[in-house]
């Protein structure tokens, strides 16, 4: 009873409540996309689950006691490390790293342009068999179906 | 010029995408003629790429995209890296378009109708992902390319019928699954190496600190279920079979020989240059066991499969699967010729697969019949189509001198070296199934009586295009089958060479 023992969600949930959501969030996702008989509703499984893996490259950009990573006025534009007064030196643990919440943007185009993909075939399969849910889809596919 | 070479095979066909559009719908030739000048002009340079690197004779090309940053020391920016197996990857899916493209002249008309120009951007949209795919060397850029690629081949699948659609739909699901996990993995190894450059994450991980953390195996198992997904392993399958054969004849054509050969070859980069032959073959993990397993099963069941499919487009999809099989347990051996094997089936497999299906699209565009029973009769009618499709059937089988003997043979001896007699026996189980399924068809083809097909009422193929007469094969259709069929033939011949350069290609063991 590991789970009971006093300390475990102190330490095991909260600090890393980010990461828990986010595989949570995932299982979700995949449960939708893998069980749902309505074409949509598996749609709506897959945002969930491109969202989840958003959020977990979100959560490794940021640390404690950090800001949004922008210089602010008369701060050097390149992190140096010896040799430089210390007022110009860029302290790397006062900002946030920008490159997971870059590549995310890339990520978000990505599975915008899957999603869309996606609806506008789902719109052709609703045109062509006149309904989204998968068994019925699969009812008039079958040789002795009304097709 | 020639330090550009890389960039040029992906910018020609990029811009041929974008001028196919606006060409639009009226100007349907002025399309064709954009794609076969792009893609062929990407050819050239494809095959100059590999003199290149023949000529420097360092083993690797590499290009920094827009020039960022050569000389400060930390990686920034994105990198091209092209070593003698990518620049013959590049090399054959290049030209696997452009002879595609040639195929698919007299055929795009009935089978797109209003949509021709979109074919032919979505055509050379889908090339310059996969060559991107083999080129880059920055595991996210990796990620982006493989999505743009699948998108571009969600919509190709879509073009045809209603069952296309569905079965592109089933495609998105699956292949997002994959994608993502494989996005899931590169997280997980930025985290721990705080680079996306795939030579620094090899650094980092050369070391064998790492190895033993938690997070490296999830980033391992993450990227390679991935990667499963996407080229069809056998129990991750499901989406391949559909999408392949219910897909427009000149899509299916070009995307089963590319595609699951493409994801092969990513999976070889992960396993030889990411992680490191070291980490995979030898930290004490049994996975490799575990997967020359899975690929036996996959082997098996993939031609169990296909001996049991009556049609033609089915039974050669269910091929793949077994085919991705081979290279997948060839390159989990631990040995470099399994290896050398894998990396060889790739080029061949794409050759043999590529004929098989012009030849059978041809076919069924004939007969009007997607059954088996098309074939009777055939060797006497379409000599010819017959000829193309026995070259690759014989190469399926492993007869020599086609490639598919020699692939087999570098996987065998492969299979030995490594003691896995079970793999060995799978693939020669694998080559009678074969022998079974292509020499079913050609005594179909040699004796079957022709009563089912009359020229006069040949059945309409569906899509509005006239029926066409069994004898009149256009010159459009032939000489791409010709020119697959002398692919086929000529890896076979040239087997030692090719060898050669891909045996300095594998990083020490």
């Amino acid at each position: 009873m590991e789970f009971l023992a006093a300390g475990f969600i102190e330490d095991n949930i909260v600090p890393k409540f980010n990461y828990w959501i986010y595989v949570i969030l995932m299982m979700i996702g995949l449960y939708a996309m893998i069980t749902k008989n309505n074409l949509i509703k598996k749609l709506i499984g897959m945002a969930v689950f491109q969202t989840a893996i958003i959020l977990f490259y979100v959560s490794i950009g940021v640390k404690a006691e950090s800001g949004i990573p922008i210089l602010g006025h008369g701060q050097h534009h390149e992190i140096v490390d010896e040799g430089r007064p210390s007022s110009e030196v860029i302290a790397k643990e006062k900002f946030a790293n920008p490159l997971p919440h870059v590549l995310m943007l890339t990520a978000i185009v990505v599975g915008v342009s899957t999603l869309g993909l996606a609806l506008a075939i789902s719109q052709r399969i609703y045109i062509s068999f006149d309904t989204l849910e998968e068994d019925e889809i699969l009812d008039q596919l079958r040789p002795g179906g009304h097709d | 010029m020639t330090e550009h070479y890389p960039v040029l095979i992906l910018l020609v066909p990029l811009f041929g995408a974008l001028i196919a559009t606006l060409l639009g719908r009226e100007r349907q030739l002025a399309c064709w003629l954009t794609a076969l000048i792009s893609l062929g002009v990407s050819s050239i340079f494809a095959i100059g790429n590999i003199c290149v690197l023949l000529a420097s004779g360092e083993g690797e090309l590499r290009y920094r995209m827009g020039g960022w940053n050569e000389n400060s020391g930390y990686e920034v920016g994105i990198e091209l890296r092209i070593d003698m197996l990518a620049a013959l990857v590049v090399a054959v899916v290049v030209s696997v378009g452009l002879i595609n493209t040639i195929f698919a002249k007299t055929r795009v008309a009935g089978e797109m109708r209003e949509k021709v120009a979109f074919f032919y951007a979505l055509n050379q949209l889908l090339i310059v992902g996969l060559c991107g795919i083999i080129m880059t060397n920055d595991a996210f850029n990796l990620y982006v390319l493989i999505e743009i690629t699948s998108l571009t081949s969600y919509a190709l699948i879509a073009m045809g019928n209603r069952r296309a659609a569905l079965s592109s739909f089933n495609y998105i699901i699956m292949g997002t699954i994959g994608a993502s996990f494989y996005l899931l993995g590169v997280g997980y190894l930025y985290i721990k190496t705080g680079s996306l450059n795939i030579d620094d994450i090899h650094t980092v991980l050369q070391s064998g600190k790492l190895w033993g953390d938690a997070s490296i195996t999830i980033a391992f198992i993450m990227i390679m279920i991935g990667l499963w997904i996407k080229m069809a392993l056998f129990p991750l399958h499901g989406w391949l079979p559909n999408a392949y054969s219910y897909a427009p004849g000149v899509v299916g054509s070009f995307m089963a020989p590319l595609m699951t050969k493409v994801m092969v070859y990513v999976m070889l980069r992960v396993m030889l240059w990411l992680f490191g032959g070291a980490y995979i073959y030898t930290s004490g993990l049994v996975w490799g066991e575990l997967v020359v397993w899975m690929s036996i099963i996959a082997i098996v069941a993939g031609s169990f499969l296909a001996l049991a499919r009556t049609d033609i487009k089915k039974m050669l999809t269910y091929l793949i699967v077994a085919e991705v099989g081979y290279m997948v347990g060839g390159a989990w051996l631990a040995d470099g010729a399994g290896l050398v094997g894998s990396m060889y089936h790739i080029l061949s497999d794409a050759a043999m697969t590529f004929c098989l299906f012009l030849a059978a699209s041809i076919v069924i565009l004939r007969t009007g019949d997607h059954r088996l029973t098309a074939f009777n009769g055939l060797f006497a009618r379409m000599p010819l189509t017959m000829i193309g499709f026995t070259i690759g059937g014989l190469s399926m089988i492993g007869l020599p001198p086609t490639c598919g003997f020699f692939s087999k043979w570098y996987l065998i001896s492969g299979g030995i070296a490594a003691g896995h007699w079970s793999y060995v026996a799978a693939l020669l189980f694998s080559s009678l199934v074969n022998a079974v399924i292509f020499f079913r068809i050609f005594e179909r083809a040699y004796f079957g009586n022709i009563k089912g097909v009359v020229d006069e009422q040949l059945p309409d193929d569906g899509d509005g295009a006239p029926p066409l007469t069994l004898e009149r094969v256009p010159l459009s259709m032939l000489i791409p089958l010709f020119l697959a069929g002398i692919s086929v033939l000529l890896v076979g011949f040239y087997n030692q060479t090719l060898v050669s350069w891909l045996m300095d290609v594998i990083p020490p063991l």
